[in-house]
């Protein structure tokens, strides 16, 4: 294909294409200063709510390492007049789900259930009553941490999980989010810690509500307020410190495992920085495009050194991380480790070529309809808009944003926040 | 309470066939066999794409087993039209997501691309069913990707090198014995031309079938699949002897050890699997008790192993009762601290013997049911959920238009019938015991250098 051909294919495709909207994202605050994102969709019988609180690890106060994670897991473990069979039971016959997590920034709840009436009412009764009154009883919390604890002594020999805790701690110092529960730190929390960090972070001017499906703007007002109403008003999250970067260095770890694992990196930027779009398009190219990036070809392709390679940018609250990752039988853990490097020095020089722009161009605008094909999907993108306060035309404007990266801009966003020098290095396994 | 589920059931049903995004099924026999099946949901533009050939790892013979799984990786080595990669490199440059998945039952392989972009698709699987060069050296560097997907899926995973050992025990005779993934020793010796007698054999338009979930217009859909698929040839496609596993007569129980720190027990007793739709009643029956057991946070076996005696960190049960060869009933879970792996299987064995001797609460029961109904709705915010569970049913034999009557059989289970199931099935004469026994790392990990900086 010439060139030129090939250029109008392209432009030919952004016209079709450029035209994909996100989906008409209302947006409001409740009386008690909870943000609420909602999607209205009538076309299954579904209701999800996901409400996201700056609870994560991040937030937990000195010595408590383990306590974010452990209120999350106690939520649903009792509320005023039940228990937690009867939580769980009502649930389950509701036809409702309940799932979330904790990250360095979140702890989120999130409910799906059927839209009917019936169903959703009760389900909804059962979701205020968890996250504004659980009651943390001593049995449930006595059992789910000796079981946290019993999971990360489990983790403790895994390689994989090892290689994260010592990235981790490796790349953000003293930084809140190097915190890592252990066994000991969880084993040392007592349920009052549960009830501190419930009453200080699970608050209406820490949450933010999404609302996704068949409910009408009226209706989800209503859902938003009563849900909101239920908390404490609290007082907002405060702002976390910048990371001070890492000075690089590369950290060995033994291990018996038949692959090492590898993982290198360092803290990089912020959501909402607008240099996420010319780094998102150049690592497309580097590591992020599945069987079609760099690292893929020369670490899996071209030498058969792993089954999986790949590269990623996670913009948190503060800087997060940029990471490398792989797994390659231990006696060629060294070898995975220079083409690795060799690969990254080679993209941070050049940049992307041309026709490696154009390709992640068209895979990163062309998959944007594919984001956003199932109110679970919708659910996902709005709960972060809402909860990290992105730009409401966010989503409209993403393919557009995309379009406009050069690679002159990946190459700039590049050498601003990889600096090789203070990139960590971790190996668990290995000779 | 009972009751009220009993009358809301049908209408949940209702409420759910009948809504704006009705998703209807419709297909089509190609003049090569090649069956093409389209369900239109048209809640977003885009689709799925999928292959899938009746042909999986329980379809190879001793000494080659991982062929099949290695001839996936290899669809995507190229054609002579398409080089090796550029499989990739066109469905990333449509916008799309690709792989592929080998099971004991099937292989199967998809793209989601945005609507406008499925003839493209269609054209590059229609290439690869018939014209894959499967050339020596890509071959070469492809079976050391695989032998590293095995390490990093099974040699440094307990619980699965547990489950591996548990199955190869548990049948003696049926293929279902061997790892989809192949014993590395196979894989070491593997060969290419291996791959390309797998190839010859299996991939042809008869022995396959082609799924399509999104927002197409089914005759649309059969007009592509004519053009693209329509021109390959029928071939004679390979078949599998039966290799019927013999009755197993008499407890088994094996021991695994690996670097870990919680131990794991695994029970699988043999249990039939549904055969004939319409008639079967236990596999139905089996599949209620797994819900009971292991369902949801409050059923069986969390809440009283778990929640109330703490003798267990987990316990879970599963069951599938669809398959091409025979099925088992797994319990599995790790014990508390402090607590053996024999409380921890005695706690289970306590667990069915509730069961089989008195049964199962009506409000268990409908709990169980109503989860099914509001399973079969969310599962309909998925097109790829969608095409899979299509896919599945297929694979075994089972027409995707009767899933409507599997669920009216599952809706129709009476306790009497899970307590029946318990006691005819749960005996320790066709029961197979997996132990995984924890061995501590060397020294437990630190660091074997210090951290040090490196400017």
């Amino acid at each position: 294909m010439t060139p030129l051909r090939c250029l109008m294919g392209f432009v030919m495709l952004l016209a079709v294409q450029l035209a994909d909207a996100g989906p008409k994202i209302e947006r409001w605050q409740t009386p008690s200063g909870a943000r609420v994102l909602f999607v209205e969709s009538h076309s299954l019988p579904i209701l999800d709510v996901q409400v996201d609180f700056a609870a994560g690890t991040a937030r937990e106060a000195e010595g408590k390492a383990g306590s974010a994670a452990l209120t999350h897991a106690l939520l649903d473990l009792g509320v005023p007049g039940m228990d937690e069979t009867q939580i769980a039971s009502r649930l389950a016959d509701l036809g409702a789900k309940l799932s979330g997590g904790v990250d360095m920034d979140r702890a989120s709840v999130a409910l799906r259930t059927l839209s009917m009436v019936d169903k959703r009412g009760p389900a909804l009764d059962l979701l205020r009553q968890i996250l504004a009154q659980p009651l943390f009883p001593n049995d449930a919390f006595e059992r789910e941490r000796a079981r946290t604890v019993a999971a990360l002594k489990e983790a403790l020999t895994r390689p994989d999980a090892i290689a994260s805790k010592a990235f981790w701690a490796a790349t953000y110092g003293a930084h809140p989010y190097a915190r890592q529960a252990t066994p000991e730190s969880v084993g040392a929390l007592e349920r009052s810690d549960l009830i501190d960090f419930h009453a200080r972070n699970y608050c209406a001017q820490r949450a933010t509500i999404a609302i996704v499906g068949d409910l009408s703007r009226a209706e989800a007002e209503v859902l938003a307020a009563d849900l909101s109403l239920a908390m404490p008003a609290g007082k907002p999250a405060e702002a976390l410190a910048e990371p001070v970067l890492p000075s690089g260095g590369e950290r060995r770890i033994a291990h018996p495992a038949a692959q090492a694992h590898l993982l290198l990196g360092l803290p990089t930027i912020r959501r909402g920085d607008p240099e996420f779009f010319p780094l998102l398009v150049g690592n497309y190219s580097l590591g992020g495009g599945g069987f079609v990036s760099r690292l893929m070809k020369e670490v899996r392709d071209k030498r058969g050194l792993a089954y999986s390679v790949q590269s990623y940018f996670h913009p948190l609250g503060q800087l997060g991380p940029f990471q490398i990752g792989m797994q390659t039988k231990k006696e060629q853990a060294d070898e995975a480790l220079r083409v690795t490097r060799e690969v990254l020095a080679t993209f941070l020089g050049q940049g992307p070529s041309e026709a490696e722009l154009l390709a992640a161009k068209q895979n990163l605008i062309g998959s944007f309809p594919l984001r956003l094909d199932s109110n679970r999907k919708i659910l996902e993108n709005v709960a972060l808009i809402g909860f990290y306060d992105l730009p409401l035309d966010y989503l409209d404007r993403y393919q557009e944003n995309i379009e406009r990266v050069t690679v002159e801009r990946v190459r700039a966003a590049f050498s601003r926040v990889l600096r090789p020098g203070q990139m960590v290095t971790v190996v668990v396994g290995g000779e | 309470m009972t009751m009220r589920y009993a009358r809301m059931i049908p209408l949940l049903l209702i409420l759910a066939l009948s809504g704006p995004a009705v998703a209807e099924t419709y297909e089509h026999r190609l003049a090569n066999g090649l069956r093409v099946i389209v369900k239109e949901d048209r809640r977003a533009p885009t689709a799925v794409h999928m292959v899938w050939y009746r042909v999986g790892s329980m379809d190879e013979t001793n000494g080659s087993t991982g062929v099949a799984h290695v001839l996936e990786h290899m669809m995507f080595k190229g054609t002579p039209s398409v080089g090796p990669g550029e499989f990739n490199r066109r469905v990333a440059a449509a916008g799309g997501r690709d792989n592929a998945f080998t099971s004991r039952d099937y292989t199967a392989y998809f793209q989601q691309v945005p609507k406008e972009r499925l003839p493209e698709m269609m054209q590059l699987e229609a290439d690869r069913m018939r014209h894959l060069t499967l050339d020596e050296r890509e071959f070469s560097q492809e079976i050391r990707v695989v032998m590293e997907e095995r390490r990093l899926r099974t040699e440094d995973q307990p619980q699965a090198l547990l489950f591996e050992r548990l199955s190869a025990m548990a049948f003696q005779s049926h293929p279902y014995r061997a790892p989809i993934i192949g014993w590395m020793s196979d894989l070491e010796s593997m060969t290419v031309a291996d791959a390309r007698h797998w190839y010859e054999r299996w991939y042809a338009p008869n022995n396959a079938y082609v799924i399509v979930v999104g927002d197409v217009e089914h005759q649309a859909v059969f007009r592509l699949a004519e053009q693209h698929y329509g021109q390959l040839p029928a071939r004679e496609s390979g078949s599998t002897k039966p290799q019927v596993e013999p009755a197993q007569a008499g407890l088994r129980r094996l021991v695994v050890k690996a670097p870990a720190e919680l131990p794991i027990v695994m029970m699988a007793y043999k249990v039939p699997v549904i055969r004939d739709l319409e008639r079967d009643i236990d596999p139905y029956a089996l599949e209620m008790l797994s819900a009971v057991l292991a369902g949801h946070d409050a059923a069986r076996l969390s809440r009283n192993l778990v929640r109330q005696q703490r003798l267990a960190v987990d316990a879970a049960a599963s069951y599938d009762s669809t398959s091409r060869g025979p099925g088992l009933f797994y319990l599995y879970g790790s014990p508390s601290e402090g607590k053996t792996r024999a409380e921890f299987e005695a706690g289970m064995r306590a667990e069915l013997a509730r069961v089989q001797n008195d049964g199962v609460a009506a409000d268990e029961l409908a709990r169980a049911k109503a989860q099914l109904i509001a399973a079969q709705i969310y599962k309909l915010d998925s097109m790829f959920a969608q095409a899979m569970e299509i896919g599945q049913l297929e694979s075994v034999g089972i027409a995707h238009a009767q899933h409507r009557r599997m669920i009216d059989k599952l809706q129709a289970v009476t306790a009497e019938q899970v307590q029946g199931v318990a006691r005819k099935y749960f005996v320790d004469d066709v029961l197979t015991v997996g132990e995984l026994e924890p061995q501590p790392l060397p020294r437990s990990p630190r660091p074997r250098s210090p951290f040090v900086g490196r400017h």
